[in-house]
């Protein structure tokens, strides 16, 4: 590495200007058409491709400590920098579960160990993700891995008043409550989404009104205490609804989707196949159509990627017995490319609010989300926007293969990642490049 | 066809040519030698994850009648209730040479599981999956009715059928509101809302929460069983309140129409669905049901695994 300077050549900014652009040092020292050489800079020619602020996730499960075995820390991050994800977040449902500040500091310094991404930890709200006692909220916030969004994501915060103590709790540190909205009784035993494909299938029923109940109970308790809400993994058009509603009214909320449910719908489970069983379910035609038009129009505020690694007999078996969950971080900005801006629903420039600006805002990552311009940190994602990307499961980064999108064409391939100044993708190659 | 593990599987034509084929089965079957050696030589297994007595019985029969060899693999005792994955079975099944796998699980879609992954290459047969087909139990449904009301002979045009219970948990009522609707059926199913699935409506057949308003207009009546839990989950106050909408009494057989049938796919809770006199009476087809079973299942192995052979020349 010629001391980190880079000038990155044959680009397109997200407002649609050509330009080049130099790293010097981890951090962006020009932005221009044509800029001057210096001899000792390595020119990497990304003719073609478009270049966002770093991508950065805030629903990843990366399984470490735990599930080894389905992903690790080191694995996950590589499948984030494949995928041009510069930062992720590692929700808590892990074993142990990271609801104390040492599981949280050991998840964050694994991160930093393994040189591909920042990993923030997402802590748990309640103990054991149990649902019934806070846990160390305020260690974790405090801890060196600095948590600032709780989630006890795969279980709702069902009971209306830990939900409201620990919206209130996290006001003391700017922290933010991310809700797996599901309403635990309307969905016991749920498979997949109810409507006429589950009631052919005998598959029981995942009701849209689990979700939408939840939003709206949470919305209201959140505005009442003034904190900040996060809605994970939006789903259903009656959801992009009652977010909307909350936001012309000025309640601080914010909400998730999915790349996986901007694509795919419950006819995916006539295959009986459960790679395509997740958690919450694959909605129908309808649904996609709202959630594509509510992340265009800013009501829902980001994408993130769920990304759920899961052995393989995880999902070779019964649709029932199967794991919830499916991977994400190497698929997304293609996704996203295809059913959003192809379609013309999106800017390169909404792109990079969706899927860097706002969640490093929601998530309170300084480094993260900067605009492209001098003086920021150089985090940057490349995607060659007419590139066919064919997914294959047995190419992933990813410790698991259980994609969803295995053979299909996707269009958009990621030609290059620097986390902080550094690649860490690049000409299909993957390289650690040490934390920051 | 390799499989049939969906109503879904089977065009108008082929049903019709399986209850066609048990016709002349049964009529064998009659005869003085109820055996025949078409299926000589091949092995068939019952995979039965979950408890099935009737069911069970009924294919081996079936296929013993044809000279098949036939292995039981039930779940109790086996290495499925050890925790062995579907996978695992299925490749054992398959180092084990069988040429069919009739398979009764209580999860929706495994029947499919096995048809669709690459773990075992013979035939598979739905034997009931969770709470989604149970089409053999459809097809004799269907043969019953053909043999006591078809105006043709041939399909079901012009009856109606109603189908009363717990249509959201019966895999029976999926299978026969597409089979019957396929053979020309108007089929009316008769439920407390809450035994009827969301997207109900999307089904070919009519919706009534009223068996008295249906009962007189139709041609044959089949009762769903109710099974225990269902008690303690909500979906009606009680047995007594259930029994007296949805449950075939006197006062109901009486309303039917002269040459109305009355059915149940089995086992019968007594007093609770299907009164004693309504399940023993005239015009109960039940104990016939079951042995058109065996002539059904005889003609579904008969055209899975022995193809297109003339029923004569293996005789």
């Amino acid at each position: 590495m010629t001391e980190g300077r880079y000038l990155l050549k044959g680009l397109t900014l997200p407002d649609g200007s050509k330009s080049e652009i130099e790293i010097r040092d981890g951090k962006i020292s020009a932005v221009a058409k044509k800029i001057e050489r210096d001899k000792d800079v390595v020119e990497v020619d990304l003719t073609g491709s478009v270049v966002l602020p770093g991508l950065v996730d805030l629903h990843t499960h990366l399984r470490e400590p735990g599930k080894e075995d389905a992903e690790t820390i080191l694995s996950g991050s590589m499948a984030a920098a494949k995928g041009g994800f510069v930062a992720v977040s590692a929700m808590a449902n892990t074993s142990p579960v990271a609801d104390t500040a040492g599981v949280v500091e050991q998840v964050y310094a694994l991160g930093q160990s393994a040189g591909f991404a920042d990993v923030f930890p997402i802590g748990a709200v309640t103990q054991g993700l149990l649902g019934e006692s806070l846990s160390e909220i305020g260690a974790m916030a405090d801890s060196r891995a600095r948590v600032r969004i709780f989630s006890d994501d795969g279980n709702c915060v069902f009971d209306p008043l830990v939900m409201r103590r620990a919206l209130e709790y996290v006001k003391k540190f700017d922290g933010v409550i991310a809700q797996h909205a599901q309403e635990p009784r309307l969905t016991h035993g749920a498979q997949m989404n109810e409507g006429e494909i589950s009631s052919r299938l005998g598959l029981k029923g995942w009701p849209a009104v689990a979700e939408e109940a939840i939003i709206a109970r949470d919305i209201l308790i959140a505005d009442h205490v003034k904190s900040r809400l996060h809605i994970c993994h939006l789903t259903t058009a009656g959801g992009v609804e009652i977010i909307r509603w909350a936001k012309a009214r000025g309640m601080d909320v914010t909400a998730e989707v999915t790349p996986h449910h901007l694509l795919l719908t419950d006819e995916s489970a006539l295959s009986y196949d459960p790679i395509f069983k997740v958690n919450p379910p694959l909605r129908t035609q309808r649904d996609v159509e709202a959630l594509r038009e509510g992340l265009a129009d800013g009501t829902i505020d980001i994408v993130a990627t769920d990304h759920a690694p899961h052995p393989a007999e995880a999902k070779e078996c019964e649709w029932q017995e199967a794991a919830f969950g499916m991977l994400g971080l190497e698929s997304a900005l293609a996704i996203v490319n295809q059913t959003m801006v192809a379609t013309g629903l999106m800017s390169w420039e909404a792109v990079a609010d969706r899927m860097s600006h706002a969640p490093a805002r929601i998530g309170r990552y300084q480094d993260h989300g900067q605009k492209i311009a001098v003086g920021s940190i150089a985090n940057l994602s490349m995607i060659n926007p007419t590139q066919i990307l064919r997914v294959d499961r047995d190419r992933v980064a990813s410790r698991s293969r259980n994609t969803p999108f295995h053979g299909m064409d996707l269009q958009g391939v990621i030609t290059a990642t620097f986390y902080r100044g550094l690649p860490t993708y690049l000409d299909g190659k993957l390289s650690p490049q040490g934390g920051g | 066809m390799k499989h049939l593990l969906s109503i879904n599987d089977l065009s108008k034509v082929e049903a019709i040519s399986i209850l066609d084929t048990a016709q002349e089965l049964a009529r064998v079957s009659d005869g003085p030698m109820k055996k025949l050696p078409t299926l000589r030589g091949r092995t068939i297994v019952n995979l039965f994850a979950e408890d099935s007595t009737r069911t069970r019985i009924s294919f081996e029969a079936a296929a013993k009648r044809l000279s098949a060899d036939v292995i039981n693999f039930s779940a109790k005792g086996s290495s499925i209730s050890k925790g062995e994955s579907l996978k695992d079975t299925a490749q054992t099944l398959q180092a084990m040479g069988a040429d069919a796998v009739i398979i009764r699980h209580g999860a929706s879609g495994a029947a499919h599981r096995l048809a669709d992954s690459n773990w075992m290459s013979g035939s598979v047969i739905n034997a009931g999956d969770g709470t989604h087909e149970h089409p053999s139990q459809a097809l004799l449904d269907a043969f019953t009715i053909r043999k006591h009301l078809s105006k043709s002979g041939n399909d079901l045009a012009g009856l109606r059928v109603a189908i009363v219970g717990d249509v959201l948990h019966s895999r029976v009522a999926r299978s026969n509101v597409l089979l019957l609707s396929k053979l020309g059926a108007q089929v009316i199913l008769v439920a407390p809302p809450t035994l009827l699935p969301v997207g109900v409506e999307s089904w070919p057949c009519e919706i009534s929460y009223d068996l008295d308003a249906v009962i007189s207009s139709v041609d044959a009546v089949m009762m769903l069983r109710i099974q225990v839990e269902r008690m303690t989950e909500l979906f009606f106050p009680n047995a007594r309140e259930y029994s007296r909408y949805f449950g075939l009494n006197n006062d109901r057989i009486k309303a039917l129409k002269p040459d109305a049938i009355v059915m149940h796919p089995g086992p019968m809770n007594r007093g609770l669905e299907i009164t004693a006199d309504a399940a023993d009476g005239a015009r109960s087809v039940i104990v016939e049901q079951v042995a058109n079973g065996v002539s059904i299942r005889m003609a579904i192995l008969y055209l899975l695994l022995a193809g297109s052979q003339e029923i004569g020349a293996t005789i």
